[in-house]
């Protein structure tokens, strides 16, 4: 068996370069997204930079970790698109949780 | 796997081949194998799941007037005699993070049928798995004897025990059933049975690396959720 027609029945094989690379880059991320708690950052600079890093390593995951950088967009696209509507009802209950938080507070100190 | 031949005719690629791919009357993933089509959308409906428990704590915790406890002093462990915030949780992190990169090392070695080094990783994966499942079971110990319990905690929001214990147990759950998991196919690639395509015990399936592949897509998940779990439930 030539080496082409092996490679096809076995499925696609990656240098270990690529991997090693991602890994490394997680070990960074995660350790930098832990920084952001020992310097103690607070506002809108913590909430950047922790959606930033957590971003980033999901993504890193997924595409290389998870193949899905290799995938035809069919598979793709139908795993991608649901997640986006996820974006949108985090979206939708964070706007929700604030009314809930000032509909307390109001009732709760000012009364019906 | 990127771009495969079926019955001769070349696939194409980006978004024009996916609208070939679905409009086909056809198998829609192409060049995709079931079990790892089908893994994919268990993964999808986990996603749902989780997402459905992290907005559940979001809402909670951003509408409670009453103070949320701090997660840095809340999980901070003494080492030497000094509070440090969050290390066993980092410590967890990157226990993760390295059981996930011998288990993407794992599937690779597995497609280039190196049988012994996929075997090991696996074995790696596992071991990480297991010491991550330790981890976690010092710290809800920890919590527990400190008082905190679903419904009250000396800390302040009584909601946190209840969000705490829930998300990080089933995330829990479900590493250890990918541990459970990860020793049975160590057995099953030491033992030669995706060598010689021997059929497993739910399924007529012929024993193939791609079942590997499959493990790993479910072991990565995990991770990829603990990341969001350590993002928003740890740092925020």
């Amino acid at each position: 068996m030539d080496e082409t027609k092996k490679k096809e029945e076995t499925g696609s094989t990656h240098k270990i370069g690529i991997y090693l690379w991602i890994w490394g880059l997680l070990f960074v991320l995660s350790f930098f997204s832990y920084l952001v708690d020992w310097y103690q950052f607070q506002g809108m600079l913590r909430w950047s930079l922790i959606i930033f890093f957590m971003l980033l390593k999901a993504g890193l995951i997924m595409a290389f970790f998870m193949h899905l950088y290799w995938e035809r967009y069919a598979l793709v696209n139908v795993l991608l698109w649901p997640m986006t509507a996820i974006v949108c009802f985090v979206a939708l209950m964070i706007a929700e949780g604030k009314y809930t938080l000032f509909s307390r507070l109001f009732y709760f100190f000012v009364g019906g | 796997m990127s771009d495969p031949k079926i019955e001769g005719f070349e696939l194409e690629k980006g978004f024009k081949g996916m609208a070939k791919d679905t409009g086909s009357d056809q198998t829609m993933f192409k060049g995709v194998h079931w079990g790892k089509a089908m893994m994919w959308i268990f993964l999808l409906s986990d996603t749902f799941v989780f997402s459905c428990f992290l907005i559940s704590y979001m809402k909670g915790r951003a509408s409670t007037p009453v103070e949320w406890p701090n997660p840095s002093e809340v999980f901070a462990l003494e080492a030497f005699g000094v509070p440090v915030p969050l290390l066993l949780i980092a410590l967890m992190t990157f226990v993760l993070i390295t059981s996930s990169g011998t288990m993407a090392l794992a599937v690779k070695y597995g497609y280039e049928r190196n049988r012994k080094m996929c075997g090991y990783l696996i074995l790696a994966t596992a071991l990480g798995g297991l010491t991550f499942v330790g981890m976690q079971a010092y710290e809800w110990t920890k919590l527990i004897h400190e008082g905190v319990r679903p419904w009250e905690n000396p800390f302040g929001a009584a909601q946190f025990g209840s969000f705490f214990f829930m998300i990080t147990g089933f995330h829990g759950c479900h590493v250890s059933i990918g541990v459970i998991f990860l020793f049975i196919y160590c057995y099953k690639v030491f033992a030669g049975h995706y060598d010689n395509g021997k059929r497993g015990w739910f399924t007529k399936m012929k024993g193939d690396y791609v079942e590997v592949e499959i493990l790993g897509l479910y072991w990565h998940f995990v991770d990829l959720v603990w990341v969001f779990i350590f993002a928003f439930f740890y740092l925020w």
